[in-house]
């Protein structure tokens, strides 16, 4: 039998792969290699020199990605731990279970950049209403104009914003969760904590691992909020590879090299992640 | 009864333009300060055209700053001509790339493209020469010198006027001009309390106003309000902060570059001294004044909240507006100057004063060059800036639409139809009409990659204000970075693109 018209069938998937997937993949990297620009449009072709402008004479775009990767790692830490916490709450038998799961899913709902404006108008250091509050205390906190503490304002907004999803996952894996071990450790005696700790934990950890990893892949794509919030300032203090890169290609247009940094940061970003889900697997799964 | 019969005829010839006038204000109530002016594009000539059947698309910023009024009068230009007209809002950061784009790719999906007058030199290969037609209008005649200058490119104009731009001082008059607090500051500064004349000036009274309630609302106000916020239109302030010290009428030949080497001016001790006096006044500011945009800054001067400010006219026209809290308490006067001006050529300070209006960048538009519709884009942006549509959009500080022609610096304007005091309109018109007359004036950077050289200001300047370097490190990161520039761009694309900006600054143009 004769079972080649099978490739046939194949067609519709590949051209699809191929025109979402690895087209725009080749035309970034066809772009990187030209001088695209404002005033000289067009696919030229100019060897690495993108490529050796970024290695060689960018500090502020390794900056960047060195912020970035703080930013990355402090809020999908922080979503994890509280997204965690949510989830176990809501686990268990509690009161109006179903309404906190509804309510803790709210701000994954919400368009980020609206949200993003409300938590500037809430931070706004002259009108805003969390300085109102503060001021009776008699403290005024810089959340916008202050280098380091921008940043955890940064931080706050993506941890109120994408903690949902973290419990979303989290929560999932738990009712997935069988029943026996749970029941062996009630027998035995175990404290919530040790059954927290002996049992759910490591039951859970190939959903933490698959859920930090989505969300680390998210958050180092973070733009919307430092785009709105603070536009990367004051100074660069906020400045993270998304918005430097959206400043080079959509702002300057410099088209050549924001490919270039976008196919870099790409492959930096494909290796790191590689590397951290090693890493989580072997501490968390202890393979 | 023939006397009778002539004085009724005599009546109704005389009185004719205001009955036609308010046939088109019965129906345009946006007009109806004025009613109809007569003219090429009048609300009577645009009802005679007939554009049914066609649609004109327009890109154009989002409400309410320059969006609303081109939905408005969009939307009018449809009920008189029967037009479809689509209008698509987008936001000031993206009206580069949104029409830059489909430029590049050889397509205009928008007739009508609203972006910034500074982007003239990378967008006019691909717009439409503004036709003799309305070059010889009436109305394009009233336009100023600066601001014909500004919308053209050597001669050709690429951009349709519909907008005048420059920036200048604005003051709490009910301050400044208070015998009370003029007492008060001189017996606790030694200095006398006047509209600045100086940077220097500026900085004392703001600081010496700042975080107390000097006009006993139970608020407490502060000393200036100023974009700040890296990357909104930061650059701009800098170089209004800039032209007092380092552009000097005395060394013609390029305020921004050497237009013979090309080497940048911006880190020379004119600029420095301007951005150390701007890192000082981040101790002047409301709290947060560091991350204000232009939005904030109109809202917080045009709310009372500070007793100085210098940008674009919004901020200004906000606090005259009706529901202003300080409507009639404000003054305009000219940028401040400064005591002493920076020579390039000598390469030393000239202690004299020295100030220089900032002719800045604006709005601007043009028609696409690959438009199927320019007549009718062309006819809605004469339209747009008819004599009636200006007078009415000039009194609303939300449209973001400035005087730019002639006739707007006549006083009775702003007193008969906005209501304004009589001295603040002619404190106002004064202003805006010595700038025109300068021969000292700054025109904005219009180079080929011009957003590359204001990008690395911006960033240079908010690390300054950041405090991550000093004002000279900064200003020499942005110099290092100009000249990059200059190097991808070409040399000689720049500097004749610059030349032309140039010969308008030496008043050869």
């Amino acid at each position: 039998m004769n079972f080649k018209h099978k490739y046939f069938f194949l067609f519709p998937g590949l051209f699809v792969l191929i025109g979402i997937l690895i087209f725009p993949i080749i035309f970034v990297v066809r772009l990187s290699l030209s001088g695209w620009n404002s005033y000289n449009p067009g696919l030229d072709y100019i060897g690495l020199e993108n490529y050796i402008r970024l290695f060689t004479d960018d500090p502020r775009f390794w900056e960047s990605f060195f912020r970035l990767s703080f930013l990355s790692v402090t809020t999908v830490i922080l979503q994890y731990v509280i997204g965690f916490a949510l989830a176990h709450m809501v686990w268990k038998d509690i009161k109006f279970k179903r309404f906190f799961r509804v309510l803790f899913l709210v701000p994954m709902m919400t368009t980020p950049v609206i949200m993003t404006v409300i938590w500037r108008t809430f931070f706004h250091e002259s009108l805003g209403p969390v300085n109102d509050l503060l001021s009776v205390f008699g403290v005024a906190p810089k959340w916008l104009t202050d280098p380091v503490i921008a940043k955890f304002t940064v931080i706050i907004v993506e941890v109120w914003q994408w903690t949902p999803f973290m419990f979303l996952l989290l929560l999932a894996g738990l009712l997935s969760l069988p029943k026996e071990p749970f029941l062996a450790a009630a027998i035995d005696g175990a404290s919530p904590v040790r059954k927290f700790i002996y049992v759910t934990f490591p039951l859970m950890a190939p959903i933490s691992i698959g859920a930090i990893i989505i969300r680390l892949i998210e958050a180092s794509k973070i733009m919307d909020t430092v785009y709105v919030l603070t536009s990367g300032g004051p100074g660069t203090s906020t400045e993270t590879s998304s918005f430097y890169i959206f400043i080079k290609g959509l702002r300057e247009f410099q088209m050549g090299y924001a490919a270039s940094m976008s196919f870099t940061y790409l492959i930096i970003m494909i290796i790191s992640l590689t590397i951290i889900a090693k890493v989580l697997t072997k501490v968390l799964l202890k393979e | 009864m023939k006397t009778c019969l002539t004085a009724i005829i005599s009546s109704l010839m005389i009185f004719s333009p205001m009955a036609y006038a308010d046939k088109w204000s019965d129906q345009f109530p946006h007009i109806k300060a004025t009613g109809d002016i007569p003219g090429d594009c009048s609300y009577e000539k645009m009802s005679k055209k007939n554009y049914k059947g066609k649609t004109l698309k327009i890109n154009t910023h989002a409400i309410p700053v320059m969006g609303e009024p081109t939905a408005l009068h969009a939307e009018q230009f449809e009920k008189l001509t029967g037009a479809k007209v689509e209008v698509t809002h987008t936001p000031a950061g993206d009206l580069y790339s949104k029409a830059m784009v489909p430029f590049q790719a050889g397509q205009a999906p928008y007739d009508i493209v609203f972006g910034f007058s500074n982007f003239i030199n990378d967008w006019k290969r691909y717009l439409a020469p503004v036709p003799k037609k309305y070059m010889n209008s009436p109305e394009m005649k009233d336009v100023t010198k600066s601001h014909m200058g500004v919308s053209s490119w050597d001669g050709t104009m690429y951009q349709y006027p519909v907008d005048g731009d420059r920036h200048y001082l604005k003051y709490r008059k009910d301050v400044i001009d208070n015998p009370e607090m003029q007492k008060k500051y001189k017996a606790d500064t030694g200095n006398e309390l006047r509209v600045p004349r100086t940077w220097k000036e500026y900085a004392q009274m703001a600081k010496y106003f700042n975080d107390w309630d000097w006009d006993g609302d139970g608020e407490k106000e502060y000393g200036s309000a100023e974009v700040m916020k890296k990357d909104d239109l930061m650059f701009a302030a800098f170089f209004s902060r800039s032209v007092a010290y380092a552009k000097n009428p005395r060394t013609p030949g390029g305020f921004f570059f050497d237009l013979e080497t090309m080497k940048p001016n911006i880190n020379n001790p004119g600029f420095v001294e301007a951005l150390t006096d701007w890192v000082e006044a981040t101790k002047y500011v409301p709290p947060g004044g560091t991350n204000f945009g232009l939005g904030d800054e109109i809202g917080s001067f045009g709310g009372g909240q500070t007793l100085f400010s210098f940008s674009w006219d919004d901020a200004f026209i906000a606090a005259m507006q009706d529901d202003s809290p300080i409507k009639n308490k404000v003054g305009a006067a000219p940028l401040p100057g400064a005591d002493k001006v920076w020579n390039r050529v000598s390469n030393s300070w000239e202690n004299q004063y020295n100030q220089a209006p900032y002719i800045v960048w604006g709005w601007a538009v043009g028609v696409a060059k690959k438009s199927k519709v320019k007549d009718m884009a062309f006819d809605y942006l004469c339209f747009f800036s008819n004599g009636a549509n200006h007078q009415a959009d000039l009194a609303i500080g939300r449209f973001g639409v400035n005087p730019f022609k002639n006739s707007d610096f006549d006083p009775n304007i702003y007193i008969n139809s906005m209501g304004w005091d009589p001295e603040i309109a002619n404190s106002y018109t004064k202003t805006l009409l010595d700038m025109e007359k300068s021969n000292n004036r700054v025109f904005p950077l219009r180079v080929p990659g011009v957003f590359e050289f204001t990008s690395a200001v911006a960033t240079g300047t908010s690390k300054a204000l950041a405090g991550q370097l000093s004002p000279q490190e900064a200003l020499d990161e942005v110099a290092k970075e100009w000249e990059a520039i200059v190097s991808r761009v070409g040399k000689k694309a720049v500097q004749d693109a610059y030349a032309v900006g140039v010969k308008m600054e030496d008043n050869k143009l």
